[in-house]
């Protein structure tokens, strides 16, 4: 997965090669400087003020409040709406796109014809922006869409009003899938290649059926980058705020509610306090994930990759 | 018996031939979701506004566009226009000269982001890849944190820090937190750690300075890096939206793909010439670094890093 590092092994620095190895250090100090600075400017010191706003009333009286400002922000119920929305929306996202794009990953590794054209294909979502197609998806899913009257074709005579009802969710879905699948898919055809074939050829002799060697071999040693494909899904998940903003502005329906709508309602209220509380237990959530699925990754993936 | 081993051999035959047609007809259907929505936008692009109104009014009457009457009550997808026409385009290019305004707005704010953000992690990744001590080892780590965080977390520091520094409706506020995004830092640091370093120690033999070496030895080496990497960070930004709603709430200064939702429901042909415009410089990208795009995720997925 990559976030592993080589262990640092040099022996204690002395006499001349201690000297060069001395400077080495301090040039690659001035080369890290700009980049470091800059994190640290815009990311890291103002998060370490953003862990002072979230316990204080607010950041002009900078009374201690201890945890109020968390508990204020659970008990709210615009924040818990955006919260259970985003995390079912991300529940049924995110194994989702993992399952389809391996699909697809796997589909591509036969010897279709066309197979580097799907491959462009798949991939041409990603390259385009929300903003150029979410037209096309509002011509589609409007009350009065393309949808519903495909729908009245077959004998569904009810309209449904995907964007302003709990269908909203499902159509979400659909426009996430078709953003991201092609990525994942670069990512899990990769790790496909990567699978030493002499594993398949032996299973293959010892006549394990096609479903065997997949589930058994190729799986098993692609551990690692299903977890990496589940992290980068659920990041992303985060960023269908785009789609349903520009379908759907700063107030869509409560169903589509999402927590970033709600940031943004307090950015401008300039609700400092609440937005910080909000902002670390989002970073503790994240942290949280990636830790276990971590876990699961050493646990899984040690024996296949050693 | 002979006879059974081969008819054996025919069926074998013949279900791999089922089996890859069933899954070109799989592959073939997705290709067809993917690319619909935009090949649609392309090529109604190309209709006239009449079409346009004639076909999606039902969905876009509720605000009211010029007395104009829609005839149609039901939605009409269509593919080709009944007429080429470029009125759209030359509408926007000629005529109202708010997208264009908009499109470079979207320009200034993304290209910068890309140059300097390379420049900034190049060095950052050079500088990792010459010395690996403890230290350097949490500052790795902590940015590989920080690029996995969302834009819930990260906007909230970045607001704090545009604000002090008076630079909030103003591009610095999107440009510097750009620049600074830990993102290529952490790619170009895996590409560039695969650099022996026995050829660093024989420019150096050569009489060459750090720097020198920097730009002549590793930064040619890592060119199909670069690449990936800025194509990667280019759709990123090209495609902001959660950024300038909150760091740029002057709307002159607010890039396309945040304003063209705006334009949306009052001059919807407009729109889809304006859309399709917008996609144009991604899909020369794809077109011409397709590959470099799929090394970089490759990368990122760190399964040849």
């Amino acid at each position: 997965m990559g976030f592993k590092h080589k262990k640092n092994t040099t022996v204690k620095p002395n006499g001349k090669a201690g000297r060069q190895r001395r400077k080495i250090k301090h040039i690659s100090g001035a080369f890290l400087a700009p980049s470091f600075l800059g994190v640290l400017a815009f990311f890291f010191a103002p998060f370490l003020v953003v862990i002072v706003y979230s316990v204080v009333d607010n950041p002009v009286s900078m009374n201690f409040v201890g945890l109020d400002n968390f508990v204020k922000l659970v008990n709210n119920a615009a924040f818990k709406q955006a919260v259970r929305n985003t995390l079912r929306f991300s529940a049924i996202a995110v194994p989702l796109a993992v399952v389809l794009s391996l699909l697809l990953a796997l589909v591509l590794q036969w010897k279709i014809p066309l197979r580097s054209q799907f491959r462009t294909f798949f991939l041409s979502p990603m390259m385009v922006p929300v903003a150029s197609v979410v037209l096309v998806w509002q011509v589609l899913f409007d009350y009065n869409g393309a949808v519903n009257q495909w729908l009245s074709f077959i004998g569904v005579e009810n309209k449904i009003d995907w964007l302003k009802s709990s269908y909203g969710i499902i159509v979400i879905v659909i426009l996430f899938l078709w953003k991201n699948l092609g990525y994942n898919m670069i990512l899990f055809m990769a790790a496909l290649s990567n699978i030493p074939q002499e594993l398949v050829e032996v299973a293959v002799l010892e006549k394990a059926s096609q479903f065997q060697i997949f589930w058994h071999v190729k799986l098993r040693y692609m551990t690692s980058t299903v977890l990496f494909v589940t992290i980068m899904s659920l990041i992303n998940s985060f960023k269908v705020f785009r789609e349903v903003y520009l379908l759907t502005g700063d107030n869509p329906t409560d169903w589509i509610y999402m927590l970033q709508h709600y940031m943004n309602n307090m950015f401008r209220k300039l609700n400092y306090q609440n937005l910080s509380a909000a902002a670390i237990l989002m970073s503790l959530f994240m942290i949280v994930v990636i830790g276990i699925l971590f876990l699961i990754e050493n646990y899984f993936g040690k024996d296949v990759e050693g | 018996m002979r006879n059974r081993k081969s008819k054996r051999r025919i069926f074998k035959k013949g279900m791999h031939i089922i089996q890859l047609s069933i899954a070109f007809i799989f592959a073939a259907c997705f290709a067809i979701l993917f690319l619909t929505p935009i090949v649609l936008t392309i090529t109604n692009s190309f209709m006239s506004s009449t079409e346009i109104s004639a076909n999606y009014g039902v969905i876009f009457s509720t605000t009211e566009s010029g007395g104009k009457v829609f005839i149609a009550e039901q939605v009409n997808l269509k593919f080709i226009p009944d007429m080429v026409s470029f009125e759209q385009y030359a509408t926007v290019l000629l005529k109202s000269p708010d997208y264009l305004l908009k499109f470079w707005n979207s320009v200034i704010l993304v290209v910068p982001i890309v140059v300097f953000q390379i420049v900034v992690a190049a060095l950052a990744a050079y500088g990792f890849y010459r010395y690996d001590g403890r230290l350097r080892q949490i500052i790795f780590f902590s940015y590989i944190i920080l690029m996995l965080m969302p834009y819930q977390v990260t906007l909230v520091p970045n607001y704090l820090v545009s604000d002090w520094l008076n630079i909030l409706d103003t591009r610095w506020a999107i440009w510097l937190p750009g620049i600074f995004s830990p993102f290529s830092v952490y790619l170009l640091t895996k590409y560039m750690k695969r650099i022996p370093v026995g050829i660093i120690e024989a420019a150096k033999i050569d009489g060459a300075g750090e720097f020198q070496i920097f730009i002549q030895v590793a930064l040619p080496l890592c060119k199909s890096a670069v690449c990936s990497v800025a194509i990667l960070v280019f759709i990123d930004y090209w495609n902001m939206v959660e950024q300038p709603i909150i760091l740029l709430s002057d709307s002159t200064l607010q890039p396309l793909s945040v304003y063209l939702s705006k334009i949306n429901s009052e001059e919807l042909g407009l729109a889809f010439a304006v859309a399709t415009i917008y996609m144009i410089p991604c899909l020369f990208v794809f077109l011409y670094g397709e590959d470099y795009l799929v090394e970089g995720i490759t990368y990122q997925g760190g399964i040849k890093g």
